[in-house]
């Protein structure tokens, strides 16, 4: 393998040096989306629907336009009525027309939340009293919440012109089906008729939220010739840009995006709710306009991923081999087509190198919030089936639900039922690091149960940009146009450090915004380390070969004839001659005197991401008078390519786990019979506290990427894959019970455990 | 534009008239964590604010008569500091004590907790248990009232609009007493009961129970005090049988709802348990086994 560094010689990559945004973090200073002001700045508020599906008859905003202190107010009527047309997110589809009417309501409202006007008021209480000054007229409609009850035949349909797309011949009705997608490899039905041994199951999953701490925010700003400034949490500046001006119908270059300080996205900030409005109040208002949600608001008209119903099916040999897999899905996409389902059809038998296959999805809308990406969107869902069917399946056959998954694990050269063949993947390097952990083998009291489950994630690469710097005095600055999310500051420091040879302490990263930086692809994908961090190398190295062409320039000897080690320049060998060796910081205070600023941007559009694979499992202890489940020891084990700084791989493992953990046992969406959301906030919306979990063992499995310059593949969004099946086969195997429907919360599975007592005494 | 008045008197008088005087709705507050909620989601909107915290005798905790006098705003924080009162009972401490987190202990009170008036307060139980009584004062002065009197229904109690609760009187302790509280949520911590039960007994030297209170949260409108519950302890030290009957008539007091937090049927079989549970600690405790809470 061709890395740019032996990894036997790597100085910084693989450190844990300190986190270059930490002091800022832990003192306050950091400038998080809602921290910004301007002179003379104003508020805006949302009005949102209390409908879960209504047509909007009328909107009167003059009442609230009267209030003193009221500087705006805008109705999708201040937009323009975008065409239908498909954008790329970074980790799925989104179609511009559905953006546009996401962001203000147009014709209707389609769920509770849903945003319908929007104020801006000298301050945050005008603004909400003007609210109830805006008279809006609904006839309301039926509601649809559930996946399968919106696709039956009769139910309330949100869109007239949406037909299902994938079947033929094409539907002449209109329906909530947005569309079918399907997967096929060998013959399932054959495949099925070898099986001695066949698993069943149908399983759920709820909606869940990304959860982020930090609410959307954005603070915009638009001057008399409408050069706009926009402020705000995000996981991409461009996309903010991108996305604005297309609901606007601006000019791109009218728009500088600037990405703040961003506390957590998870996928839910790949997209814009506030920004575009923001702009329209501040066009209209003349004057700086910040928006900030409640969290009311996030739960109710932001993310979440998808609910779903699963059905799987997979058939064996006696001896372990598995002759067919079949799986039907139908996702939740909220009220606009657009959810995770082509994924969702993809991660469940990623994993596995099966000679038939069968797949078919359905894309549903239903009047519930669109959803938005979440670490790897729609693979945990399917694989929650599809491993808890393994696990089934090991059992049956009386196999180590481990030895199941070796035997049929994908493997170099394995070819998917979606058509991609499997290189330099670690899936075996980490099941046997799982089979060999001693966790695996440690002894369980009575009452408690483990289970394993896997997880496989794509990853991506895409556009990015990188910039490295010298300065004058020898100091570099990277920049790089991702919002760091995941540590990626750190890394990108570290990757530029190490190619020129320089203590970490001298390089600053910054995250740049649109202007500062060329156009890159939002953060999402787990691909920032990866196509961003191969950008910053390619500047880095572009750096190197600068520095030694000036010193070879002070020397007057060939640049060929000049050596790049340890942040010095020597001459290369006894024929270049003897010269002293020059430092960076010497070369840089030189530069002027030598062609002038030393510095290199990349841009670049990465191929070649390596797929991540993740094994974890789980100890449980049923309270079986309660029915609540306390996790006692938690090991997640991935292949991560190359650690660029371990801790915060770590702590994207332990972070996925976590998510993972509380969408198997607490979190999900309540409504009550009118389509509202019971539980919007944080005490009824049950995400994990930290007193709920176990210290979560992250074990690292290091299977470099061929195609990363140090080896890089993503690490992001694998380790929340595993984690709900996990809990659920760990479940299984301290009560005897297979949980199909998440979450697994305390009244469930009491009265689960009640059935089965009731069952086993009659 | 709606205004919103604070004051922060320093005698009981003054309170009162204050609470007397003012033309829209008027809350006592002491350490604001229910109240300042409320006034940020718009679910109240009071006129008036009285912080009660610069009254004498609202913070603080006293001996008295081989009681304890807890002051009506006194925080979850200095009650877990008293270690004489940790020690006679440990039941109430605890249950004031999972209320919120660190920070939520710095400021919410037990008068707080009786006031707000949920049905799942955690405290509240964990009082009833204890048969501690309540020091309302108003424009007539001041009357005593047992704390299971206060709660009438969801949100509200039988305290007049300008009455409050000067303070929390806990009974003395006989020999061989103690109490216990637990509560069931999903999570660990930061959640509302979705039930919640405390026991308190007394046993003779034998390990008899001579007497028992028990009270149930979060499965009625109001807090619960189940005199059967404690009838079925009385005589007995805790065999399979007595815990059977106790489950049964916890259980039995039963009226919760069905919503967001739990079932009726789920609510219900979790008193059973938290009953047994809590008076098996109740009983260890009271037999000198087990010190402090755990
Ligand atoms: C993050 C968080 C977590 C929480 N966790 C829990 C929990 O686990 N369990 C639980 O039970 N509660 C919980 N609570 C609710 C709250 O903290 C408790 O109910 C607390 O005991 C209230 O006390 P306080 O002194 O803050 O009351 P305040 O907010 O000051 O007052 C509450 C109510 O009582 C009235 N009142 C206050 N003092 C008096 C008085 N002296 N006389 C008459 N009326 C009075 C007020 O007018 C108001 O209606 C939590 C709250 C928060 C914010």
């Amino acid at each position: 393998m061709n890395y740019i560094i032996p990894q036997s010689e790597l100085k910084v990559v693989g450190t844990r040096p300190v986190r270059p945004d930490g002091v800022d973090k832990v003192t306050g200073r950091a400038t998080f989306g809602a921290d910004m002001t301007l002179a003379g700045m104003i508020w805006g508020k949302m009005l949102r629907s209390p409908h879960a599906h209504a047509r909007i008859v009328a909107i009167d905003t003059s009442r609230a336009l009267a209030l003193p202190g009221v500087r705006a107010v805008v109705t999708a009527a201040d937009f323009p009525d975008i065409a239908s047309e498909e954008a790329f997110v970074g980790e799925g589809p989104m179609n511009f027309r559905d953006l546009s009417r996401n962001c203000l309501a147009r014709d209707k409202v389609l769920y509770e939340g849903h945003a319908v006007a929007a104020v801006a008021a000298a301050s945050q209480s005008v603004a909400e009293a003007a609210l109830d000054l805006i008279d809006v007229t609904y006839e309301v409609l039926p509601h649809v919440i559930d996946v399968e009850a919106a696709m039956a035949a009769g139910a309330p349909i949100l869109h007239e012109d949406m037909f299902t797309v994938g079947i033929e011949p094409k539907p002449t009705k209109p329906s909530n089906i947005a569309k079918r997608v399907a997967f096929a490899k060998g013959d399932a039905e054959a495949g099925f008729r070898e099986a001695d041994v066949i698993v069943e199951g149908r399983y759920t999953t709820q909606p869940v939220h990304q959860a982020y701490i930090e609410p959307h925010a954005c603070l915009a700003q638009v001057a008399a010739d409408g050069q706009a400034h926009i402020y705000s949490s995000t996981q991409g500046q461009f996309m903010v840009r991108a996305y604005c001006a297309k609901v606007l119908g601006w000019e791109i270059a009218d728009i500088r995006s600037y990405p703040m300080e961003i506390g957590g996205g998870f996928g839910g900030k790949t997209l814009v709710y506030l920004e575009p409005v923001a702009l329209a109040l501040a066009r209209k208002a003349g004057r700086p306009v910040k928006m900030v949600m409640t969290r009311e608001e996030v739960f109710r008209a932001s993310g979440p991923t998808s609910g779903a119903v699963i059905e799987v099916k997979i058939g064996a040999r006696r001896d372990g081999s598995i002759v067919a897999a079949r799986e039907v899905l139908k996702y939740q996409a909220g009220a606009f087509a657009g959810s995770p389902i082509g994924p969702g059809c993809m991660c469940g038998f990623a994993m596995y190198d099966l000679p038939n296959v069968d797949v078919v999805g359905y894309d549903v809308v239903s009047n519930r919030p669109k959803v938005a990406a979440y670490r790897a969107p729609g693979a945990p869902i399917t694989s929650f089936a599809v491993e808890s069917a393994m696990d089934d399946l090991a059992r049956k056959l009386k196999i180590d639900p481990l030895a199941l998954r070796e035997m049929n694990g994908a493997r170099d050269g394995s070819k998917t039922h979606y058509g991609v063949t499997h290189r330099d993947i670690g899936f075996l390097a980490t099941l046997e690091a799982a089979r060999s952990h001693p966790h695996y083998s440690a002894p369980l009291k009575p009452g408690q149960g483990r289970g394993v489950a896997c997880g496989f994630w794509f990853n991506i690469g895409g556009e990015s940009s990188g910039a490295v710097h010298v300065n004058e005095d020898g100091s570099i600055s990277v920049v790089s146009g991702n919002p760091d999310i995941g540590g990626s500051r750190a890394s990108m420091a570290m990757m530029a450090a190490e190619v020129l040879g320089v203590p970490i302490e001298h390089v600053r990263p910054i995250v740049g915004d649109t202007a500062s930086i060329g156009f890159s692809h939002l953060t999402g994908g787990s691909r920032v380390t990866f196509a961003t961090g191969m950008a910053v190398t390619q500047a880095a190295e572009r750096v190197v070969d600068q520095l030694k062409q000036r010193a070879a320039q002070i020397w007057e000897i060939p640049a060929e004839a000049v050596e790049w080690k340890d942040g010095k320049a020597y001459p290369a060998g006894l024929n270049a001659g003897a010269f002293e060796p020059l430092s960076l910081a010497q070369i840089a205070l030189k530069a002027g005197r030598t062609g002038g600023p030393i510095s290199s941007e990349v841009t670049l559009n990465a191929q070649g991401a390596g797929p991540g694979f993740g094994c974890h499992i789980c100890d449980v202890e049923v309270d079986s008078e309660t029915g609540h489940v306390k996790i006692l020891r938690y090991t997640a084990v991935q292949d991560v390519g190359k650690a660029i700084h371990p801790s915060y791989v770590e702590g994207q493992i332990q972070g996925g786990a976590a998510q993972g953990i509380g969408w198997a046992l607490n979190e999900e969406y309540i409504y009550d019979k009118d389509g509202k959301m019971e539980n919007a906030g944080f005490l009824d919306y049950r995400v994990p506290v930290a007193s709920d979990l176990p210290l979560i063992e992250a074990v690292m499995v290091e299977v470099p990427n061929p195609r990363h310059p140090f080896g890089v593949r993503g690490v992001g969004e694998v380790p929340i894959v595993p984690p709900m099946a996990a809990v659920a086969n760990a479940i299984r195997a301290a009560t005897g019970l297979r949980m199909p429907d998440l979450p697994i919360s305390p009244p469930k599975l009491r009265a689960a455990l009640d059935a089965a007592s009731g069952a086993k005494a009659a | 534009m709606p205004s919103l008045n604070y004051a922060a008197p320093t005698s009981v008088q003054e309170a009162v008239a204050l609470l007397a005087g003012a033309a829209g709705l008027a809350k006592p507050m002491a350490g604001g964590t229910d109240l300042l909620v409320q006034l940020r989601s718009g679910r109240l909107k009071p006129e008036l604010i009285v912080d009660t915290k610069q009254i004498p005798g609202m913070i603080g905790i006293r001996e008295e008569a081989g009681g304890f006098v807890i002051g009506g705003a006194t925080s979850g924080a200095m009650l877990e500091a008293h270690a004489a009162l940790k020690a006679a009972w440990p039941g109430v401490v605890e249950a004031m004590d999972l209320i919120g987190s660190e920070q939520i202990q710095g400021r919410a009170s037990l008068a707080g907790n009786l006031c707000n008036a949920s049905p799942a307060a955690d405290s509240v139980p964990a009082m009833i248990a204890a048969a501690a009584v309540a020091v309302i004062v108003g424009p007539k002065g001041e009357r005593t009232v047992p704390v299971e009197s206060i709660v009438v229904s969801p949100g509200r109690t039988s305290l007049a609009r300008d009455e409050f609760i000067l303070a929390i009187r806990l009974p003395p302790r006989p020999a061989h007493s103690g109490d216990a509280y637990l509560r069931f949520i999903p999570r660990t911590e930061m959640d509302i009961a979705v039930v919640g039960c405390g026991v308190n007994v007394t046993l003779d030297a034998a390990g008899v129970c001579t007497a028992a209170r028990v009270s149930v949260g979060a499965v009625a409108p109001t807090p619960l005090l189940v005199a059967e519950a404690g009838a079925a302890l009385v005589g007995h030290t805790l065999d399979e049988a007595t815990l059977a009957k106790l489950d049964a008539a916890a259980r039995a007091a039963c009226k919760p709802i069905s919503d967001k937090r739990g079932t009726i049927e789920y609510r219900i079989k979790v008193a059973g348990v938290l009953a047994r549970r809590a008076a098996a600690i109740a009983f260890e405790r009271a037999a000198g086994r087990v010190a402090k809470g755990h």
